[in-house]
């Protein structure tokens, strides 16, 4: 396959275009895979050639993008192929906990009942089950600074809505299959609106833009809607 | 400050840069000028550093009003440019005086003309970049098109600078020539038929009307998928021809999704990467396979030729 070739490397390192190549670190979303991944993306943040302009790790896989004015396929290839070797030798690095305050249900939760009916739980155990997990980010994507969280209890898995809401508010916490996330910016989105958070999860203007980063794990906490209130002021 | 008053907007208009390549771990694509080639050779004609913030504007330009004297440039697509009801070339540096009107139309053909005046536009950064990012309202002025009414303000000169004279319109419409785009294989090439393949390359494929800054949609050919394997959502680069669910190749542009699912059959090269800038809803094009080898010889082709003007 000519897609290959240009590498000595093996499957896992492919040129995704003449400027961008794709490591690929397993086949599954997993905990285990996250954490390749992210032992992978210290490797190559410790180690950054000039011309690399991005590192993008998702589910199972980086993609690195590089200036090809400045450098090339084989370079790159052959930097990241050295660290790929190492990937299972070091120690997982560590982790930022970030707490996020969520008002559940109500006006700011409008799927909480559903999803409790859908789970056959009640909403305070949907809601208990959202709080006791701590989970992973394993990327962001979709719209800026909106992180795949994973993964969540099983009980609570409660598929996306067949029909899309045209527009989330900002900060609301949404339920798909075993993953939860928090919509940063009033957009179209599928996922079972559980409840919202005060936090302004992405802005431009903060040194630092997005609240959540791969690889940060994330705890949740209940609110009340007054506090809700309070914190949005 | 001088400023620039736009009287008219034209069909959509924004600020750019050459983007912010480094975000998309936030879930934010580059952005930035959709036909870079015509953008930096804008700048360097006016004696700006490539990446000054200029106007980008697309099938029909605006009507500008300057209130000082100012040096400006237009690059890409001819729009019909007249300076006070005189029509005015592209591709050379153009004086403009206090109080005239820069007026342009419709294209004659391709679908953006860059707008680079002395100095750049000055807008606050977002990111790192001055880039208008549309989808997300990000950057530029506002995150918005621009409208009418609006005032852009003029940065300061950026001093004596590397800068090319003029620019040879044939020679840069050959590097523009969007009816012929160049790829290399994809990651996942190898999950499509040998004769869907062959015939991406051999057959004719339209520009949709639906297509934009975010993505390029193709009518006319069909990628026919052998593997129908669940996918796992994988970093997108701009320039990736995916095919969608019935076959439908697709190009992220400029403002695409971060990640995606849907498998890649090619990259559009580096190269004519600007040629995607200007491509017109309705046109047709052709694509061409090359090696990687290619790709870095015909880059390095074009830089070489940017750097002989200079």
């Amino acid at each position: 396959m000519q897609a290959a070739s240009a590498l000595r490397t093996g499957l896992d390192i492919v040129p995704a275009s003449d400027h961008s190549i794709l490591v690929t670190l397993g086949h599954e979303i997993s905990p285990e895979v996250h954490a390749r991944v992210r032992r992978f993306c210290h490797l190559l943040t410790g180690n950054l050639h000039d011309a690399i302009l991005n590192v993008h790790p998702v589910y199972a896989s980086v993609l690195v993008t590089f200036e090809p004015r400045e450098s090339d396929l084989e370079e790159i290839g052959a930097l990241l192929d050295l660290l790929l070797r190492k990937v299972d030798e070091i120690e997982d690095p560590p982790a930022r906990t970030v707490e996020i305050p969520v008002c559940y249900g109500g006006e700011h939760g409008p799927d909480l009942a559903e999803v409790a009916r859908m789970c056959g739980l009640p909403p305070e155990e949907v809601i208990e089950r959202h709080v006791a997990g701590e989970y992973s980010v394993y990327f962001l994507g979709f719209a800026p600074g909106f992180a795949y969280l994973g993964n969540i209890d099983e009980r609570i898995a409660a598929p996306r809505r067949e029909v899309p809401r045209s527009e989330v508010p900002p900060g609301s916490v949404g339920i798909n299959g075993r993953q939860t996330g928090i919509y940063p910016l009033a957009t179209p989105g599928g996922w079972r609106l559980i409840g919202r958070t005060p936090l302004k999860i992405f802005d431009p203007q903060r040194e630092r833009p997005s609240v959540l980063a791969f690889g940060d794990r994330v705890k949740f906490y209940a609110i009340t809607p007054k506090e809700f209130e309070s914190r949005c002021r | 400050m001088p400023v620039i008053r736009v009287v008219e907007p034209g069909y959509q208009t924004t600020v750019q840069d050459l983007g912010r390549p480094g975000c998309a771990h936030m879930g934010v694509s580059a952005s930035g000028a959709a036909d870079t080639l015509s953008f930096r050779l804008g700048n360097l004609l006016v004696g700006n550093p490539e990446n000054t913030s200029s106007l980008e504007m697309t099938f029909t330009g605006g009507v500008f009003e300057f209130d000082a004297d100012n040096l400006v440039a237009l690059t890409g697509a001819d729009f019909q440019a007249k300076l006070d009801g005189t029509p005015i070339p592209c591709w050379v540096p153009i004086e403009v005086k206090a109080g005239q009107t820069l007026a342009l139309g419709r294209t004659r053909g391709g679908a953006r003309c860059y707008l680079s005046v002395h100095g750049g536009i000055d807008v606050p950064l977002a990111l790192g970049s001055a880039s208008t990012h549309l989808r997300t309202g990000l950057g530029g002025l506002e995150g918005r098109a621009l409208r009418a009414g609006d005032e852009l303000r003029i940065g300061p000169s950026p001093g004596p600078h590397r800068a090319i004279r003029q620019v040879h319109p044939q020679k840069a419409l050959r590097w523009l020539d969007a009816r012929i785009i160049r790829v290399t294989l994809g990651p996942q090439a190898h999950w499509f038929s040998a004769d869907s393949a062959e015939r991406f390359f051999r057959e004719t494929a339209n520009v949709s009307e639906d297509s934009d800054r975010m993505s390029i949609r193709l009518a006319g050919i069909r990628l026919r998928q052998l593997r129908r394997d669940e996918m796992l959502t994988e970093g997108i680069c701009c320039g990736a021809v995916q095919a969608l669910p019935d076959g439908q190749p697709v190009i992220s542009f400029v403002e695409h999704q971060t990640t995606g699912a849907y498998p890649k059959f090619a990259s559009v090269i580096t190269a004519d990467l600007p040629r995607l800038g200007q491509l017109m809803p309705g046109g047709s094009l052709h694509f061409e396979l090359v090696s990687f080898e290619d790709a870095r010889a015909i880059l390095r082709a074009q830089e070489e030729w940017i750097d002989s003007m200079t």
